[in-house]
């Protein structure tokens, strides 16, 4: 069959189709715009956060000599003070600090990835994904004994009056923290710690299992196969907003 | 196709020293910027300088992560303003909701 080329004078401008004008691929495109989605959805977790911790009255003492109350809104270096393996040792946001550690070094590790990506170095992207996948894994485990500690709470409690789920006024002490009542602050405190960071956290665990599919595809080839190494540096634009939502939920949930 | 799989047939190219020391120090200003937060959290006294402290280092910590991280600096400038833009409105979001909190305070209290 002959084909003949016929050149077609093309007047149309670069939005007028058939190439990229954001010089970015489909699914690069679609993932920032996913993310974009995605940061309205935790500011909306940490804007609802704010605004409920100001309909509540602030502890006005000393920081050192804090009690918790339902009354008003804790302190959270009082709070997440504890870490595993040393009970009864006031350490605050020690832990905390380890995990934001951990997950931006997991980030810095995706980022060397992604790097060994675009010189297509298949080793290099295995060996680094590796790292990343054991970082958001060692994360998702500090994530899930942080949790435990939370809802079984301290050895003392705190004595409380609220009002029961069936209505009725209770006075006792409570023990860790749960959706209706908790023991160190207004009930609303232990509700927005689990939507806020088990939305992160559910986040971090679609991460990995992602990070898993790239490093298996990455190992057996896949991705060499295609000649490019574009999912590795879609999946790393996630995991660098797992890392993005962390320090903002650290600023706001356990710094401020 | 299954016999060249364990081979290595695309050209590796060679690392450019350059980029990746650039990974490393946005790393280094990201973890120091963290350590000063929580340094500060001890040292300083709680209130509203503090916590314009915090947030200002949250932000400049947000930026090195989507400008370097996820190379946003670097993409077209139509892709670049496609995400930066919306996020403006969020500005007014916080503003609105923190102000309606304060002022429920006031009804509740």
């Amino acid at each position: 069959m002959s084909t003949t080329a016929i050149e077609v004078k093309s007047k149309r401008g670069i939005w007028g189709g058939g190439n990229e004008p954001l010089k970015a691929s489909y699914g690069k495109l679609m993932m920032w715009f996913f993310l974009l989605s995605d940061i309205f959805t935790f500011t909306a977790f940490l804007v609802t956060y704010g605004a409920i911790r100001f309909s509540y009255p602030a502890y006005s003492g000393e920081s050192s000599a804090f009690v918790s109350s339902n009354e008003y809104w804790p302190i959270p270096e009082m709070i997440f003070d504890a870490f595993p393996f040393i009970h009864g040792v006031h350490l605050p946001l020690v832990f905390v600090a380890l995990m934001t550690f951990i997950l931006i070094m997991s980030s810095v590790t995706m980022v060397l990835a992604v790097e060994a990506g675009e010189r297509r170095d298949r080793n290099d992207v295995v060996k680094w994904l590796l790292w990343t996948l054991l970082g958001g894994i060692t994360f998702l485990s500090c994530q899930a004994w942080e949790w435990t500690h939370f809802i079984h709470g301290t050895d003392t409690g705190t004595e409380l009056t609220y009002v029961s789920g069936l209505n009725q006024v209770v006075t006792e002490t409570v023990y860790g923290a749960n959706l209706l009542v908790n023991e160190y602050g207004p009930s609303a405190f232990a509700q927005l710690f689990f939507f806020i960071t088990g939305f992160h956290g559910f986040h971090v665990t679609i991460g990995v299992a992602l990070l898993f599919m790239a490093f298996y595809q990455a190992a057996v080839g896949v991705y060499e196969n295609r000649g490019h190494y574009e999912m590795v540096e879609k999946i790393g634009l996630y995991w660098h907003f797992v890392d993005l939502v962390w320090v903002f939920v650290f600023t706001f949930f356990y710094l401020i | 196709m299954a016999v060249h799989e364990n081979q290595n047939n695309v050209d590796v190219l060679p690392k450019d020293k350059e980029k990746i020391k650039k990974i490393w120090r946005t790393a280094g200003i990201l973890l120091f910027l963290t350590l000063v937060e929580f340094v500060f959290a001890f040292t300083m006294e709680r209130g509203w300088l503090l916590y314009s402290i915090f947030v200002l280092l949250t932000l400049v910590k947000a930026s090195y992560i989507m400008l370097e991280f996820m190379h946003l600096k670097y993409e077209q400038k139509g892709l670049y303003w496609s995400i930066y833009l919306p996020l403006i409105f969020l500005v007014w979001l916080v503003v609105a909701l923190l102000k309606e909190g304060a002022e429920i305070f006031l009804m509740r209290w």
